[in-house]
C-alpha cells in the first residue's frame, strides 16, 4: 500500500506499476472450463462461488443476420419465446421466474440471440427455475394475439428510433458502410417487413435455428462443475437436435468514399465517420484495439476527446471504436454538436484519422495506453456479469480459451510499428462513410 | 398458480444462509478532525478498489440565476489545480490502469476512480488535491460552458422524452428545488460567471461537507490511514447553513402540455410522496410508508408478471411500453411516477384513465398474497444480485450518507420490506396516489417532416 509520492507526479516512474499489476491480473483472471454435451452444444464454465447466485445464457446462431427477407423476424421471434409456451400464458411464464426471484432476459443482435436465466443457487429454486426456462426455450406456442401484440409493439420501436437523430445516424451508417450484407440492416426491421412476417414464417425461424447443434451456453456461478454438466445437458436435451447454420457471406470492402446527410429538426447535428472495421478473433485485433485506445477510445485521455472537447469544446462526447463482429464489424468515430460548428467538427475529427492512419502513436502515448489498459485489467472481470460476457464472446467467437490469461501479454506485445501497419491495411482514408443528421440551415455551401 | 409458501420460505432461509455475507461485507465508518466522513466496505471478490468523493450539494441546492452551476463545477473538477495541470488527473489516473467520472444529481454531487488495488494513494492524492486546490480559470471554463450546453442539447433539446421529465418536474414542484433541471436552464449555463464557480466551490468543497466511500479488496485501517495522511490535513469550511427548500401543499392536479419533434404521443403522471426520513418521535408512526409505496411501485411494475405488463400492456393493449418509478431515497420528498407510450391505435388519455384505474384498484382492494410473496420475493434476490457490482455496493452508502440518512439503511431495507402488508399498500395508495398530489404532463408530437427515408442525401466523391 505504500507508494513514494513523488511516483505520482512523474509518469514514466509508474512503469513499475504495471508490471505490478500484471502479476496480480494474471491471477485474477477467471479459469474456463469447457466441454459438450451429448447433442453437441459446447458448455463454457466458470466457477465463481463468492454469491449464491447464477447466470446461464444460452446463444444461438440467430441473430438478425439470419432474417434473410424477413427483417425483424429474429427479433420477433426471441421476443416471443416467453409469451407463451406449453400451453402456459405470458403471466404465468414470467411469475414463475418472479415468483422465485429470477430474472429472465432475452436479446439478439446482429451475430447471435440469447436467453438468460440469473437465479440463486438454492436447489429448489433453481431447479424450478430451469425447468421455466426449458420450457421457454423448447416448446413456445408463437400465440396469434402475442404475435399481434408484439407486431405493434415494434411498429412502436421502429417510430422510436425516428425520434432519435443519433438511432437515425447509426441505421444511414450501417446501411452506407454494408450496402447489401446483412449488417446493414437494422435488427428491429422496418415497417413493411414487420407487416409481413406470418406466424409460420416465426416457427420455421424458430425450427430452423433454436436448436441444440446451433447453441451454446455459458454458466457463471456458485455451482460446481457437476452441477453445470448436469444443467447445461438438461437444457440441450429439452431442444430438437437440429443443424448448424450455414455459413453467411462476408463483408465487402467499401471501395468509394460517401457524404450522407440526413434532414432532422434537432439543434445538434449528430455525425458518424467510418468504414468496414475488424472481426472477432483477427489477427490485426490487439494493435487496433490498442491504436483506437489511443485516437479515440480512451475515455477521457484520447487524440479524438482532446482535440474535439478539451482544446475546442465542440462537443460533450467524441469518441472512436472497432466493434468486432463474427464479420468485420464497424469502426466507428463519432460526435453530437451544434448544427453550424459541424463542418468544423468533420474536419477536425477526419483530419486526426488521417493523420493517425499516416503517422500512428507516438512512443509516449502507446506507453500510456498500455498502462491503461494493462494496470486496469482486473476491472474488466471484477463482477460475475463482466465475466459473464467475455465468456460468451469467447465461446461463441471460438477464441482461445486463455484469451484471458493472455490478454495483457497480447497488449504489451503492440508496437507502434504494429498499429501503423494495422490502420494502414485495414482503415483506407479514401473510402470512408460520413453521416450528418440535422438541420441543412448551416450545411448548405458544404455538403458536396 | 405458481407460489406455495414453501418456496418463500426457503428463500427466506437462504436469506438467512447469506447473512454471513453481509456481515463481512459491513461498513468500516471513520471520521478525520476536519469533518470529512470515510466509510469502507470490504468487498475481497476481485483485486480492485473504488473510491467515491461525494460532496453534499447538487441542483437541488441552486437557485434560479444559478442552476446547474454544481454541474459546472464537476466539469470544472477536471481543470486544473495549484498542483496539476488541466487534464492532468485523468491522464494519471489513465496511465495507473483507472477508470474515472463523475456525476450530479439533485441531491450531491460524486467523484470516482475504480483501480488496481495497490493504487488507492494515487486517486486519494488527487481528491484530497481538488477537494481545495482547484484552480478555475476564465479560459477552461468558456470552453467548458460550450461543451455543458451541447450536453444539454443531447440529454435534453433533442430528446422528447428527456425534455417532458424535465417539464414535469418543473411543473409539478412549486418551492421544492427539485424543479431544476440537473443539467439547469440554458439560459443560467451561458450566463455562469468564474466568480460564481469560485463562491459555490468555497462554500460547498470541504472536508466538512464530504464523504470518502472506499470499497473493495482493501484492509479497513490500512485505508484509514492513508485517507488520514492525504485528507487530514486539509482544512475544513465554514458551516454551511442550508435553507428550507421543502414544497408547499398542492392544491389540485396540475397538467401541462409539451409539443416537441417527435413519432409518439406519451404522457407521466407524477405524484408526490414522502421519502425516507431519519426517525424522530414526530415521524417514526409513518416511517413504514416509503416501504409500502416500494411495494406498491413493484406490485405495478416489479417485472413481466406485475400489473402494468400484465393488464395494460398484455389484456387491455393500451400501453405499448410503460414503467413505474418511485423515489425512495432523496433529501427532500420526490415522486411516484407512472410513464407510458399508448398501444398503435389508443390515445394518451385512454392510457391515462388505465393508469387511474390500477391506482383505484390498489386503493380498493387489498393486493393478492402472490402478489405481494413475488415483491418480497424479488427483493430478497435483488439484494444479492445486487452485490455483484462492488461499484453500486459503494453508491448505495455514498447516497444515503450525502442525503442525510445512514448507510446502515440499507441493512435493514430488506426486513422492512419483508413486514409490509396488504392493507399497507392500500393505505399509502387512498393517502399519496390522489388528485392533489397529481401532476399530469402529456407529450404531442410536432411531425418531424422530412421523413429521414426520403430525405437522405447521399455523394460519392
Amino acid at each position: 500500500m505504500q507508494l513514494e509520492q513523488k511516483e505520482i507526479n512523474v509518469h514514466t516512474k509508474i512503469i513499475l506499476f504495471s508490471t505490478l499489476c500484471f502479476a496480480v491480473s494474471a491471477l485474477a483472471s477467471p479459469d474456463i472450463e469447457y466441454w459438450t454435451t451429448d447433442k453437441g452444444a459446447d458448455v463454457y464454465y466458470v466457477h465463481a462461488p463468492e454469491l449464491p447466485m447464477v447466470d446461464i445464457q444460452i446463444v444461438f446462431d440467430a441473430g438478425s443476420t439470419r432474417d434473410a427477407d424477413s427483417l425483424g423476424i429474429a427479433m420477433l421471434t426471441n421476443s416471443l419465446l416467453a409469451e407463451g409456451a406449453n400451453g402456459e400464458d405470458a403471466d404465468t411464464i414470467s411469475n414463475g421466474f418472479e415468483s422465485l426471484g429470477a430474472i429472465y432476459a432475452a436479446d439478439v443482435g446482429y451475430d447471435s440471440a440469447s436467453l438468460q436465466l440469473r437465479s440463486l443457487t438454492d436447489a429448489e429454486l433453481l431447479t424450478e427455475a430451469i425447468e421455466n426456462f426449458k420450457k421457454v426455450i423448447s416448446t413456445p406456442d408463437f400465440p396469434n394475439d402475442a404475435l399481434e401484440r408484439k407486431r405493434s409493439q415494434m411498429l412502436i420501436a421502429i417510430k422510436a428510433k425516428e425520434q432519435s437523430p443519433g438511432a437515425i445516424a447509426k441505421d444511414a451508417f450501417m446501411s452506407a458502410i454494408y450496402q447489401s450484407h446483412p449488417y446493414g440492416k437494422p435488427s428491429e426491421g422496418n415497417e413493411a417487413s414487420i407487416k409481413s412476417i406470418k406466424r409460420e414464417d416465426i416457427i420455421s425461424f424458430y425450427r430452423k435455428y433454436y436448436n441444440a447443434k446451433n447453441s451454446m451456453i455459458a454458466i457463471v456461478g456458485a455451482i460446481d462443475r457437476k452441477t453445470a454438466e448436469q444443467i447445461s445437458e438438461d437444457i440441450v436435451n429439452a431442444l430438437q437436435d437440429g443443424k448448424k447454420a450455414v455459413p453467411l457471406s462476408k463483408v465487402n470492402k467499401l471501395d468509394v468514399s460517401k457524404n450522407i446527410f440526413i434532414e432532422y429538426p434537432s439543434v445538434q447535428t449528430h455525425i458518424l465517420v467510418g468504414q468496414p472495421g475488424v472481426k472477432r478473433g483477427d489477427a490485426d485485433y490487439f494493435p487496433l484495439y490498442v491504436g483506437n485506445h489511443i485516437l479515440g477510445g480512451g475515455g477521457m485521455v484520447s487524440r479524438l476527446f482532446e482535440e474535439v472537447r478539451e482544446k475546442r469544446g465542440l462537443s460533450y462526447s467524441a469518441y472512436s471504436y472497432f466493434s468486432p463482429m463474427r464479420f468485420k464489424g464497424p469502426f466507428i468515430a463519432g460526435l453530437q454538436t451544434k448544427t453550424d460548428q459541424s463542418d468544423e467538427a468533420i474536419s477536425v475529427v477526419l483530419e486526426n484519422i488521417k493523420n493517425y492512419i499516416e503517422l500512428g502513436p507516438t512512443e509516449e502515448e502507446l506507453i500510456s495506453a498500455k498502462k491503461n489498459i494493462i494496470g486496469g485489467f482486473p476491472l474488466r472481470v471484477d463482477s460475475n456479469s463482466k465475466i459473464l460476457n467475455y465468456v460468451v464472446v469467447i465461446g461463441y467467437y471460438k477464441l482461445p480459451l486463455d484469451y484471458l490469461h493472455t490478454f495483457n501479454s497480447n497488449v504489451e506485445a503492440v508496437t507502434i510499428e504494429h498499429i501503423k501497419d494495422a490502420f494502414k491495411r485495414r482503415l483506407t482514408v479514401d473510402n470512408l462513410v460520413t453521416v450528418k443528421v440535422g438541420t441543412s440551415t448551416n450545411n448548405k455551401n458544404k455538403e458536396n | 398458480m405458481k407460489y406455495s409458501r414453501l418456496k418463500i420460505s426457503n428463500i427466506l432461509l437462504i436469506f438467512i444462509f447469506i447473512s454471513p455475507i453481509n456481515a463481512l461485507a459491513q461498513v468500516h465508518e471513520y471520521e478525520l478532525d476536519n469533518g470529512l466522513k470515510l466509510l469502507v466496505k470490504v468487498d475481497r471478490r476481485a483485486p480492485i478498489v473504488i473510491t467515491q468523493v461525494w460532496y453534499k450539494v447538487g441542483s437541488s441546492y441552486e437557485y434560479d440565476g444559478i442552476t446547474g452551476i454544481s454541474h459546472i463545477l464537476e466539469h470544472m473538477m477536471f481543470k486544473g489545480t495549484e498542483n496539476y495541470a488541466p487534464g492532468e488527473f485523468s491522464r494519471i489516473i489513465s496511465e495507473n490502469g483507472g477508470r474515472e467520472n463523475a456525476f450530479t444529481g439533485p441531491d450531491y454531487t460524486s467523484y470516482f476512480q475504480t483501480l488496481e488495488k495497490s493504487r488507492l494513494p494515487i486517486s486519494f492524492k488527487l481528491e484530497a488535491d481538488r477537494m481545495r486546490y482547484l484552480k478555475l480559470s476564465d479560459e477552461e471554463l468558456k470552453k467548458e460552458i460550450e461543451v455543458v450546453k451541447e450536453e444539454r442539447r443531447w440529454r435534453t433539446e433533442d430528446n422528447p422524452q428527456s425534455f417532458l421529465y424535465e417539464a414535469i418536474k418543473a411543473a409539478a414542484f412549486q418551492t421544492s428545488t427539485y424543479r431544476f433541471p440537473v443539467i439547469g436552464w440554458m439560459r443560467d449555463i451561458e450566463n455562469i460567471t468564474i466568480d460564481d464557480l469560485r463562491e459555490w466551490y468555497k462554500k460547498w468543497y470541504a472536508p466538512n461537507n464530504a464523504t470518502l466511500v472506499v470499497a473493495g479488496d482493501v484492509d479497513p485501517n490500512d485505508v484509514y490511514g492513508l485517507a488520514y495522511e492525504h485528507f487530514g490535513s486539509l482544512p475544513s469550511g465554514e458551516p454551511i447553513a442550508t435553507k428550507q427548500q421543502t414544497e408547499v401543499v398542492q392544491q389540485g392536479t396540475k397538467r401541462i402540455t409539451v409539443k416537441r419533434p417527435a413519432e409518439l404521443p406519451s404522457i407521466m403522471m407524477a405524484y408526490k410522496t414522502p421519502v425516507i426520513k431519519i426517525n424522530n418521535k414526530a415521524q417514526i408512526e409513518h416511517d413504514w410508508e416509503p416501504y409500502a409505496l416500494e411495494v406498491l411501485a413493484g406490485i405495478l411494475d416489479g417485472g413481466n408478471s406485475a400489473r402494468i405488463a400484465s393488464r395494460l400492456i398484455r389484456r387491455d393493449e393500451v400501453a405499448a411500453a410503460a414503467s413505474v418509478s418511485y423515489q425512495i431515497a432523496s433529501r427532500l420528498d420526490n415522486l411516484f411516477m407512472l410513464s407510458g407510450t399508448p398501444a398503435q391505435g389508443k390515445s394518451i388519455q385512454e392510457l391515462e384513465v388505465a393508469f387511474r384505474n390500477e391506482i383505484l384498484n390498489i386503493q380498493t382492494h387489498l393486493v393478492s398474497d402472490e402478489e405481494l410473496q413475488r415483491v418480497k420475493a424479488q427483493v430478497i434476490s435483488s439484494d444479492i444480485y445486487e452485490k455483484d457490482s462492488i461499484f453500486y455496493q459503494a453508491m448505495i452508502i455514498g447516497v444515503l450518507e450525502t442525503i442525510g440518512l445512514s448507510w446502515g439503511l440499507a441493512d435493514e431495507y430488506v426486513d422492512r420490506i419483508k413486514a409490509i402488508t396488504a392493507e399497507q399498500v392500500m393505505a399509502v395508495a387512498k393517502k399519496y396516489l390522489i388528485d392533489d398530489r397529481l401532476t399530469v404532463a402529456d407529450l404531442h408530437p410536432i411531425p418531424i417532416k422530412n421523413n429521414s427515408a426520403n430525405a437522405a442525401r447521399t455523394e460519392g466523391n
